[in-house]
């Protein structure tokens, strides 16, 4: 039977309020003194009035509908600009970046604005894709499947990418050289077995996953499906216990090939 | 002394609370005596349970609107969905009666926990895509305040069916149809599988269908104890009991065209409790059979299949019980980290478990060849003439492997067409079937269990069509015969 994987880090939702982070999300962040006395009055509470009950279940969703609301398509920019800009744009809007063929990384700013030169670029395929940190999920990758000629693609940290969202990555097949996974917290090895069909990746970035049961095999396995790709991961000696008979040695463990 | 527990119980409530178990015990209760006291007159007091004759915890409900009988998925997917749907909050009372709380013959928990598209009747591939959708937001779903989410460990790696001559034209047309439905499927030639799983033999295979993505494996016991604690959650009474009688009563009457029907409608069901002679008739409006493999005997308790054979009385309901064995294997240089869900065109399938060349599979036997379904003892010469030949001879690495452990489950086949049967019965009409699904009920419980609410609400199907699937086909011989049952 399946654990509860309670070490997973999300990102804690910021909601105005005494008490933050109601959902289930962000229960399993490590809770600390006071937020733990605010939680359970609140459970309290809710099991012993409707009313509050309601509130705390209408708060959940609207955490979760606010996930949703910052994936969702832009059909209308897709009709008039063309796929590459509304992919683009989705990115840039989620606080992203993006870089077109021969161009330099469009980012935002701290506030989040974007200059909007971009949209003359409707014939011009985007490259690059740096969504670190970013709140996209399995719908939001409906806009970055478009950009057929992506050749990097960085999801680092980002909290709702899990193993689904790996399985839909095939269509990017022919021309992704370059992935980044590090410190994605829901995925796991089973979404990494589906990697196999990236046949051009060249670089893949696989540190830091705090799902993964075992990093080490996971890479030695990960290394072997994908031959021709350069897997940066944990260290394979990492998770080795040693004998009764060795000695500890004073590096962290043998240097790797 | 009298006053102190007065004050005490009488006091329930933030304040009361507060005085007794806050920070785990104080001055008043140093060794426990205290909150036994008060949860005694806690439970005297009115909207406490105490019953001062004898404990009927354990008893079911006298009454109860829905009895679903078994509580593996199919039920607690029903019970869900009944819950979810209903529109007043609460309007509907279900009680789910299983005799086996530990599941330990229950299909559900033995199965290999596979879910493809790659099926040939349209209605299955909805079916399967719907509890696809439903596994992979089984978070918004089935989210229990103050749990933890649920974590079904689906690994995506896709359905390789492998077909021979033979079967290839059968498989280019059912991919059509799966495409048409929306699954993403792709057709690959031998050449095209050779460079990409190198590891497969591809003599005497002419095609091959490839599931990219919702297709693979997820861990059963999970989606289960989600089920049954969201379920518990919305209401729904569980019993631990066996239901040994229908109590119905019939009505002669006359159909459009001067036909005679005997109609008959279920009363009451009666639960006996586990490892006692006592049972509890539980009067209701409508049963569910998700019995899984012992359906057949649960419609038989009510009368389907009580009339001269060839006419809609005599027609029994098909699900028997069929033992399937499940094999777990270790081969170190065996298929890596990419290996789908791979079925020879023999019939064999195996699939990776795990991250140390652990491997599950087996095979269905013929009809000739089918084991004793008494228990549940597992067969291992079945292994050595039947699996691993064609095992070896599909993946040469396999030639080399040790059989780390087996295990034997119940498949709820249906000997008619080894499709589902969805929907009430036309004679015993407050008699619902959610059964039958002969090895991917699991796959298609969350999609079932919905359409089974919905006709039981609304009285006909709403998100998928399953018309076809209904219990009349039986008599008018209409099969809805699966190509693709492994």
């Amino acid at each position: 039977m399946a654990a509860p994987k309670a070490s997973l880090h999300l990102v804690a939702p910021v909601w105005n309020g005494g008490t933050r982070g109601i959902g289930g999300l962000s229960r399993v962040v490590a809770p600390e003194g006071n937020q733990k006395k605010g939680r359970s009055l609140l459970q309290f509470l809710a099991d012993r009035f409707y009313d509050v009950e309601a509130l705390r279940d209408h708060l959940l969703r609207k955490q979760v509908s606010k996930v949703h609301q910052k994936n969702r398509p832009f059909n209308h920019i897709n009709q008039r600009y063309g796929p590459y800009v509304a992919g683009a744009y989705f990115i840039l809007k989620q606080g992203g970046a993006v870089r077109f063929q021969g161009r330099e990384w469009i980012r935002p700013n701290q506030r989040g604005h974007f200059s909007l030169d971009f949209l003359k670029l409707q014939a011009v395929p985007v490259e690059a894709v740096d969504a670190s940190g970013c709140a996209i999920n399995y719908q939001g990758l409906d806009s970055l499947l478009a950009l057929k000629e992506l050749q990097s693609l960085w999801l680092q940290r980002c909290p709702h990418v899990d193993d689904w969202c790996l399985s839909r990555l095939h269509p990017l097949a022919s021309s992704l050289q370059e992935l980044s996974l590090a410190g994605c917290p829901r995925v796991s090895e089973r979404g990494l077995a589906c990697l196999h069909h990236l046949w051009n990746l060249r670089r893949l970035d696989i540190s830091d996953l705090p799902a993964v049961s075992s990093p080490g095999l996971t890479r030695i396995l990960v290394e072997e499906m994908l031959p021709s790709c350069e897997v940066l991961g944990a260290d394979w000696a990492q998770g080795l216990k040693l004998g009764p008979e060795e000695q500890p040695r004073d590096t962290a463990g043998p240097t790797p090939a | 002394m009298l006053r102190r527990t007065l004050l005490l119980g009488l006091c329930r409530g933030p304040l009361g609370r507060g005085l007794g178990t806050h920070r785990g015990g104080s001055i008043l209760d140093r060794d426990g005596k205290m909150s036994e006291i008060k949860k005694k007159i806690q439970s005297i007091l009115p909207g406490g349970d105490w019953n001062p004759l004898y404990d009927t915890s354990y008893l079911p409900p006298e009454g109860s609107d829905v009895v679903i009988v078994g509580g593996g998925v199919l039920g607690l997917s029903v019970a869900y969905w009944l819950k979810k749907l209903e529109k007043p909050r609460g309007a509907i009372r279900v009680l789910v009666v299983e005799r086996d709380h530990t599941y330990s013959r229950a299909s559900t928990v033995l199965s290999v926990g596979g879910i493809r598209q790659q099926f040939s009747v349209p209605e299955n591939v909805q079916l399967s895509l719907f509890s696809v959708d439903f596994l992979r937001n089984i978070n918004e779903y089935l989210a229990v305040a103050d749990d933890p989410p649920l974590d079904i460990q689906f690994n995506p790696s896709g359905y390789l069916l492998l077909a021979s001559e033979k079967g290839a034209a059968i498989m280019e047309n059912n991919v059509k149809v799966q495409r048409q439905e929306g699954a993403k499927v792709c057709l690959m030639s031998p050449e095209q599988l050779r460079n990409k799983f190198p590891w497969i033999n591809t003599e005497g295979v002419a095609l091959a269908s490839y599931g990219m993505e919702h297709e693979g494996w997820f861990d059963p016991w999970c989606l289960l104890q989600g089920l049954r604690r969201k379920v518990q959650s919305m209401g729904v009474l569980f019993c631990r009991g066996e239901v040994t009688r229908f109590v119905s009563s019939s009505n002669l009457m006359k159909t459009a065209s001067g036909e005679e029907v005997n109609l008959k409608r279920i009363h009451e069901v009666h639960v006996k409790i586990d490892q006692s002679l006592e049972y509890q008739p539980v009067e209701c409006a409508i049963v569910v059979n998700a019995a899984g493999a012992w359906s057949g005997q649960v419609a038989e308790l009510a009368g389907i299949g009580n009339g001269p054979p060839g006419t809609l009385q005599g027609t029994k309901l098909p699900v028997e019980l069929r033992k399937r064995y499940v094999y777990l294997w270790h081969c170190p240089q065996g298929p890596g980290l990419e290996t789908p869900f791979v079925i020879d065109p023999s019939g064999t399938y195996f699939r990776r478990e795990g991250l140390g060349h652990n491997y599950l599979g087996g095979c269905s036997p013929t009809e000739e060849e089918e084991p004793d379904p008494g228990n549940l003892e597992v067969d291992h010469d079945f292994f050595q003439d039947r699996v691993w030949p064609p095992l070896a001879q599909r993946v040469p690495a396999f030639e080399t492997l040790k059989v780390r452990s087996a295990w034997a489950g119940y498949y709820d086949y249906n000997t008619f067409d080894q499709n589902g049967v969805v929907g009430p019965h036309p004679l015993v009409i407050n008699m619902y079937f959610a059964t039958g699904f002969s090895g991917h009920g699991l796959q298609q419980a969350p999609a079932v269990g919905r359409a089974v609410a919905e006709m039981v609400l609304e009285g006909h199907f709403q998100t998928i069509n399953l018309s076809s699937f209904l219990f009349s086909r039986f008599y008018s011989g209409e099969k809805v015969q699966e190509h693709n049952i492994i």
